[in-house]
């Protein structure tokens, strides 16, 4: 009796060969990414980039048109129909760190003519991602600190010792 | 008659001193802002209340502890305006809305036509060219005339010190920063990005720009663009700004407008009527007294 098991193996393969790609380029994601690195009031800390992937499965969620389902936005798709994934995918390669440096308002006044002309700052598109997707989907930390929690510099930059106004006396 | 001709020379040459003035008090009513001028566009829909703005300005500009931790969020409880200790406040508006509640950061908006510098007599007040308006207080006499006229409720009057009596608000971080082309504190801080930074032509156009491609998100207003004559600081807004604790019934015309006839009026005050007065003081002193008594005798007369 000729067995099936080298066909079914072959089979087996053969899909996971087809499949390879996109398992590739999931698996050079990162699974954990240090963020707030150079945080001076916050505390670095770890995102669960894998978790978030098996959450979400569709890439261009977060990464809007750079990787993942390409651009739908019938807005978006005059230009970027034909548009392919970018080499770089993480916010940084596009959001700057210092959006309102002199140096970025200089480029910005230099290039008057692109059409992208307010793009976010790195920070502020971190936090309109996260914060903006856990607020919507009524899921994941929306608090400052249960992603970041303060360190030293933070607490005092809030004054965080001052108590509550129930309980705080005016005259003190 | 040499008295007389003195008398008319006097009223003359004071019209045509104040009638010069007027001209010039028109003129400056024009005045658009300087074209190099920043400005900072104020995104409500992004703001979600964290009060980091608030916390920036306290350290940046040396004030005083606050009363309570900048993460007490009970202060929303009631609207607030800035005082001689903190610069700058974020209020909470459209709290059971079902969009979620709207903050707005509130802070002096940096008129291109202030009427606080209008309305110093000590001239306290400049507006430079990047489009902060400072103040001296080293000139300032604490009359509290700029807290009257200003159509924003903003300067701060600081009690603290009864020999050297301030009025104190924001001053876009001139001196730290924005002199040296740095965003202000408040602005590097926030973390949604509902500050932005700019040249205060640029900022209207990109608030325009978000309008369009975002009708829904945006209503069709962007508040300071033309309010009292155009201000620095801009704001976008999801509902009419009157309801988010906003002044929706302020002219576009300039504060001085109000004012500037008046003013114009002041140099012809000023050298007319002590002239005026006096020939006519002398004239019936003249008249009653009749010719060759002197003051002496007329008050022996009495």
């Amino acid at each position: 009796m000729p067995s099936y098991k080298p066909l079914i193996l072959g089979a087996f393969v053969l899909s996971m060969s087809a499949a390879l790609p996109m398992t590739a380029s999931c698996l050079s994601a990162p699974d954990v990414i240090t963020l707030n690195q150079e945080g001076k009031l916050y505390k670095p800390f770890s995102f669960d980039h894998a978790k978030h992937i098996q959450l979400i499965k569709e890439c261009s969620d977060c990464h809007h048109h750079t990787t993942g389902t390409l651009v739908q936005d019938p807005n978006c798709v005059r230009c970027h129909a034909n548009s392919s994934p970018t080499k770089v995918v993480s916010c940084k390669g596009c959001h700057s760190s210092k959006p309102f440096s002199p140096d970025t308002l200089a480029e910005k006044s230099a290039a008057k003519q692109r059409y992208h002309q307010d793009k976010m700052g790195l920070k502020g598109a971190m936090h309109e991602n996260c914060l903006g997707c856990h607020e919507k989907r009524g899921a994941g930390p929306t608090g400052c600190q249960e992603c970041h929690p303060r360190n030293e510099a933070g607490n005092a930059f809030y004054n965080a010792d001052k108590k509550g106004k129930a309980t705080h006396s005016k005259h003190e | 008659m040499k008295r007389r001709n003195f008398l008319k020379a006097c009223i003359i040459g004071g019209a045509t001193i104040s009638l010069g003035k007027t001209n010039k008090g028109w003129a400056s009513g024009s005045f658009e802002g300087y074209p190099e001028s920043m400005g900072v566009l104020v995104d409500t829909t992004r703001c979600i209340g964290c009060r980091s703005c608030e916390a920036a300005c306290n350290k940046e500009q040396n004030l005083p502890e606050p009363e309570t931790s900048f993460d007490d969020k009970s202060v929303f409880e009631e609207p607030r305006r800035p005082t001689s200790t903190a610069y700058t406040v974020v209020n909470e508006y459209e709290k059971k809305s079902s969009g979620g509640p709207v903050y707005r950061k509130v802070q002096c908006n940096h008129c291109n036509e202030p009427a606080c510098l209008t309305s110093c007599f000590v001239n306290a007040y400049t507006k430079t060219k990047e489009g902060a308006v400072i103040y001296n207080s080293k000139v300032c006499v604490g009359c509290r005339n700029c807290m009257i006229a200003c159509p924003f409720n903003v300067p701060g009057y600081s009690y603290e010190s009864v020999t050297n009596p301030v009025v104190k608000k924001c001053i876009l971080c001139y001196d730290t920063r924005l002199k040296v082309g740095k965003p202000p504190a408040c602005v590097e801080i926030c973390p949604q990005e509902a500050l932005t930074f700019g040249h205060r032509a640029d900022l209207i156009k990109l608030a325009h720009e978000r309008i369009r491609e975002n009708p829904d998100r945006y209503y069709d207003h962007v508040y300071g663009e033309k309010e009292v004559g155009g201000t620095s600081w801009l704001y976008l807004s999801r509902t009419s700004f009157d309801k988010i604790g906003f002044d929706t019934t302020l002219s576009n015309d300039p504060i001085i407008s109000n004012v500037k006839d008046f003013l114009g009026m002041v140099p012809m005050v000023l050298s007319i009527w002590p002239a005026l007065f006096s020939g006519i003081h002398l004239l019936s002193k003249g008249a009653q007294d009749g010719h060759g008594h002197d003051t002496e005798t007329r008050e022996e007369d009495h």
